[in-house]
């Protein structure tokens, strides 16, 4: 990921003139008070959101450039994890998993043998056949980061990830985010979770207003939330 | 896209099916209950059609000829209305047929009534013509008696075919023909909006589930196969029931009431000569149906 410059107003302005590099194999929070653009931020990443001004690559796309028909394939280079973890309802664990590798059309002997791989690698190896009902939600944020690595992508975007776990499995997701970004991977990650940021510290960008306000290197949350 | 990839669609619209319970039921039902009451008009329709066309088709052309015709001059008559494009044949009736046929048609108490006229038969000749298209007989039975032309004296006497009953009865089949065009049209029309409603409802309920496959990198052909699979499943379900139904029905129907049709002169299409045509229409229009109705509904969403 090189070079984002990206303005975005929207009658509600999310973005007022934006420029960030975020270089691979970075791990960078996002804070900042709610409404501020932190989420446009983040949809803008993987296209869900397109800029009103301004030029954006993302992992050698071109997003002004990216045609309609090809944004599958920008995200295909990117995993996604949200707060409120958007599984698909009637698929199990592994069905899950096994839907971001079928979208890919990779060989069923592939999907069997990586879903199984990713499923361990988030310690869920023994609830892959339960459904997202059925799980408790650390389970199906790990299921959810499962489906996000599984295509071995270049940046994960997590928008507040943490946001609806108690302390402790929070920690666990942020030690498998971690994990995952030993191996080599981008993280770009919105959050409110003030100690997990001024504890595990990476670089802090700051949005306010839709500028950015700060930006450093092993940062402080910052804020009194 | 791979084959292997086909096949997932396949499997995934085929357990969508199932994993919709209701949903789908509500899908399959509403074609169903459509399709019947499309088709049982559609049979009715048929039905009544072909039994217009049996009426038409009894109309004929009468020419009588004048009482001193020569037989040769008939051989040639025979020959120029047989060579009207119209018409489809011609029939001689001598003037003593003519008279076997009117004792026939008065019945026994008559017999007495025509005895002795064997020897002086006030009949004359005359050509039965039946013509390609009854609905031509009016311009046929015209073109018969300009024939007249040609010869000094008038060979033809007269030209009949009845000429305001056929009118009537031909004014009452179209009649009845465009009614059932438009009984059909508008049951066609009303099944479809009802049909694409239903499954559109099913597919809003999943609108969430597309979203989540489009953030994952799905393509739009990738979402829409299964949709257009169990599409196709649905129409294919719901238009087997009512085929089952009215086949059996139309069978049941045929056997018991032959007998008093019958004798009504009311032929009923034979079941095998029409139920493999209902069935193919209605099991396309169900398929076709499905298809449009969920790849369309399904169209809305794509866009996140």
């Amino acid at each position: 990921m090189q070079d984002v410059w990206k303005t975005y107003p929207d009658g509600t302005a999310a973005l007022r003139g934006i420029t960030v590099t975020i270089n691979r194999n970075e791990f960078v929070y996002i804070v900042g008070p709610s409404g501020a653009g932190k989420s446009t931020f983040m949809k803008l990443i993987y296209r869900e959101e397109k800029p009103t001004k301004g030029n954006l690559y993302v992992n050698g796309f071109n997003l002004e450039k990216l045609r309609q028909r090809k944004i599958p394939y920008l995200r295909r280079n990117i995993g996604v994890v949200f707060q409120d973890y958007r599984l698909l309802p009637r698929l199990t664990a592994a069905e899950n998993v096994a839907f971001a590798m079928e979208v890919i059309e990779a060989s069923k002997k592939t999907i069997k043998r990586r879903t199984a791989e990713v499923l361990e690698l988030v310690g869920l190896k023994d609830r892959m056949n339960a459904l997202p009902s059925q799980m408790s939600g650390g389970e199906q944020q790990r299921v959810a980061i499962a489906r996000a690595i599984v295509n071995n992508p270049a940046v994960i975007i997590a928008d507040e990830p943490t946001g609806n776990l108690d302390p402790d499995t929070s920690w666990e997701i942020m030690n498998l985010l971690e994990q995952i970004h030993e191996r080599g991977t981008t993280i770009v990650m919105a959050t409110h979770n003030k100690e997990i940021v001024n504890t595990m510290r990476k670089r802090v960008i700051a949005i306010e207003k839709g500028v950015i306000a700060r930006d450093e290197a092993r940062g402080e949350y910052g804020y009194e939330d | 896209m791979k084959i292997s990839t086909l096949g997932r669609h396949f499997r995934e619209g085929g357990k969508s099916v199932l994993r919709n319970g209701w949903m789908s039921f509500a899908s399959a039902s509403s074609i169903a209950i459509s399709l019947f009451i499309l088709g049982v008009f559609l049979l009715l329709g048929m039905n009544l059609s072909d039994w217009t066309k049996e009426v038409e088709n009894q109309v004929e052309i009468h020419v009588f000829l004048s009482l001193d015709t020569t037989e040769e001059q008939i051989a040639t008559l025979h020959q120029a209305i047989g060579n009207l494009e119209e018409v489809r044949l011609v029939r001689f009736v001598s003037k003593d047929e003519g008279l076997e046929l009117m004792r026939q048609s008065l019945g026994k108490d008559a017999e007495k009534i025509l005895d002795g006229f064997e020897e002086d038969n006030p009949l004359p000749d005359s050509f039965t013509v039946e013509v390609h298209e009854p609905r031509q007989i009016g311009v046929a039975a015209e073109k018969i008696e300009a024939l007249n032309s040609r010869y000094s004296v008038p060979l033809i006497d007269k030209v009949d075919y009845g000429k305001n009953t056929v009118e009537t009865l031909f004014r009452i089949t179209e009649i009845i023909e465009k009614v059932i065009l438009l009984l059909v049209a508008g049951l066609a029309l009303t099944s479809m909006f009802l049909i694409s409603n239903t499954i559109k409802l099913t597919i809003v309920a999943r609108r969430r589930e597309i979203g989540i496959m489009k953030l994952v990198g799905a393509t739009n052909s990738f979402i829409r196969w299964p949709f257009f699979v169990e599409g196709a499943i649905l129409g294919l379900i719901g238009s087997l029931i009512p085929v089952i139904v009215i086949w059996f029905g139309y069978w049941e129907l045929v056997k018991n009431s032959q007998l008093t049709f019958g004798i009504m002169m009311i032929r009923m299409i034979p079941v095998e000569e029409i139920m493999p045509k209902l069935s193919l229409v209605l099991m396309g229009i169900g398929l076709a149906i499905g298809v449009l109705g969920s790849t369309l509904s399904v169209r809305k969403f794509l866009r996140v």
